[in-house]
């Protein structure tokens, strides 16, 4: 440790004078207890030594008061903005993120409503075509049908017309037919009365 | 270096002050009572002065034993506690590094000295009655009377609530101060074996390591005790600043 000459010079006068003592008394100290006094210069337990309270009182007031005030006036004013500078920059990264947050969900629902929009106009015009289609077709065909009837109807009065006139033929047709075979089966003639009288009896 | 185990508390002088007679000297405990104070308010100083949003390590232990203590106090003694925050934590911060300094070997432990403890605890306990008198006038020594006590049994309780009052400096300053002289004395005592015992030949050298062993592990001990004894000293003054700041509250 550090000894000082003044302090080692006074020690060893101690020693000096205790090995003296001793010797008077005939060794009555033991090893430790000699150079415990011979190193203290007194006999109590070191931290006992009162000789040294003033001298240690005085050192702690002045190295305690200057780290109390390093302590109030530095340090804990320091570290107390570093973690309240963290707390706030949190806070406003919290908020900043909510914020942001709100933001992405009001471009979701703006997105979604512009998807249903676009969705519902889709329909709309797929149901208009869908309608237009319809209805054209169904002209289309009434026109059509309506066409086809106009010449079904025109073509069944001309087959009844042919036939009647067909008709009226086979009477003509079956009298002079009827004649001739008169004639050639009997050689005489018949009138054409009686003729017409017997096709329309036997025919139609 | 001497083998005797108090040799490690002797005071020696470094620089002779004498003033008006009374011995004033710059002493190996001066020394290292300003080591504590430079070693502690460096750390703090330096690891804190990046102030940085994302803390180092070392910066974050600053923080850590600012939040430790902050909570300690909040804890004990209340919103209204916080203005002693200056104070417990330089009492925690400067006994912690003071216990630690004292763990490098031939280094001083200024708190294994008992004036230094007492003076420390003198400091706390005058800082309660101060405050609670001048915060509660004597309001203050409803402290000494609890609620609900039988009105026969009182003046025994007020008397011990005063005696437990009177004792607490010397159990605070008592418990730092055994806890440092005993763990250091402990330790040079184990030491000291091992170095006796290997004087004796391979034998003695054999039977060392059981006491080399137990020095080893009583320094691992005696760190702990440093940290916990800094740490009973600053719980102990959250709770009588406590007192100081709600009397009568218990």
């Amino acid at each position: 440790m550090f000894v000082t000459a003044a302090y080692a010079q006074q020690s060893t006068t101690t020693e000096g004078a205790e090995a003296h003592d001793a010797a008077a008394a005939g060794e009555v100290h033991t090893e430790t207890g000699v150079a415990h006094e011979g190193e203290a210069g007194s006999g109590v337990f070191p931290p006992f030594d009162s000789t040294h309270f003033a001298s240690q009182l005085l050192w702690l007031a002045i190295t305690f008061g200057l780290f109390y005030l390093l302590m109030s006036k530095v340090i804990i004013p320091r570290i107390g903005g570093i973690l309240e500078t963290r707390h706030d920059r949190i806070a406003q990264d919290l908020d900043e993120a909510s914020r942001l947050k709100g933001e992405a969900d009001a471009a979701i629902a703006s997105y979604e409503q512009e998807l249903a929009a676009a969705k519902a106009k889709g329909h709309q015009i797929a149901d208009g075509a869908r309608e237009a289609a319809k209805s054209k077709a169904v002209a289309d065909r009434n026109a059509v049908e309506a066409d086809l009837s106009k010449k079904i109807t025109a073509a069944e009065d001309r087959i009844a017309d042919i036939k009647t006139k067909a008709l009226a033929d086979v009477g003509a047709i079956a009298e002079e037919t009827a004649t001739a075979v008169v004639k050639q089966l009997i050689g005489g003639t018949v009138t054409k009365a009686e003729i017409v009288a017997a096709v329309k009896a036997s025919g139609n | 270096m001497s083998n005797d185990p108090t040799h490690q508390f002797l005071i020696n002088k470094i620089v002779p002050i004498e003033i008006g007679g009374i011995d004033f000297s710059f002493t190996n405990a001066s020394l290292f009572m300003v080591a504590t104070v430079g070693a502690a308010a460096g750390f703090l100083y330096l690891t804190t002065s990046q102030r940085g949003l994302v803390p180092t390590r070392l910066q974050s232990v600053s923080e850590m034993s600012y939040e430790f203590i902050a909570s300690m106090l909040r804890e004990g003694a209340g919103n209204g506690g916080m203005k002693f925050f200056p104070m417990v934590f330089s009492l925690f911060m400067f006994i912690l590094t003071a216990n630690l300094l004292g763990m490098f070997p031939y280094f001083f432990t200024i708190t294994s000295q008992i004036i230094v403890t007492f003076a420390l605890a003198l400091f706390v306990i005058g800082t309660v009655v101060f405050y609670g008198f001048y915060k509660h006038g004597f309001g203050f020594l409803k402290l000494f009377v609890p609620h609900g006590v039988p009105g026969v049994l009182l003046p025994l309780v007020v008397a011990i609530e005063i005696i437990s009052f009177l004792s607490r400096p010397i159990s605070l300053s008592v418990r730092l101060f055994a806890n440092m002289l005993a763990g250091h004395i402990t330790l040079k005592v184990f030491a000291g074996f091992v170095t006796s015992l290997s004087a004796l030949g391979a034998l003695g050298i054999g039977g060392a390591i059981l006491p080399l062993i137990m020095t080893v592990a009583i320094t691992g001990l005696e760190f702990l005790v440093c940290f916990l004894q800094a740490y009973v000293f600053a719980v102990l003054t959250c709770m009588y600043l406590n007192d100081a700041v709600h009397p009568g509250s218990h």
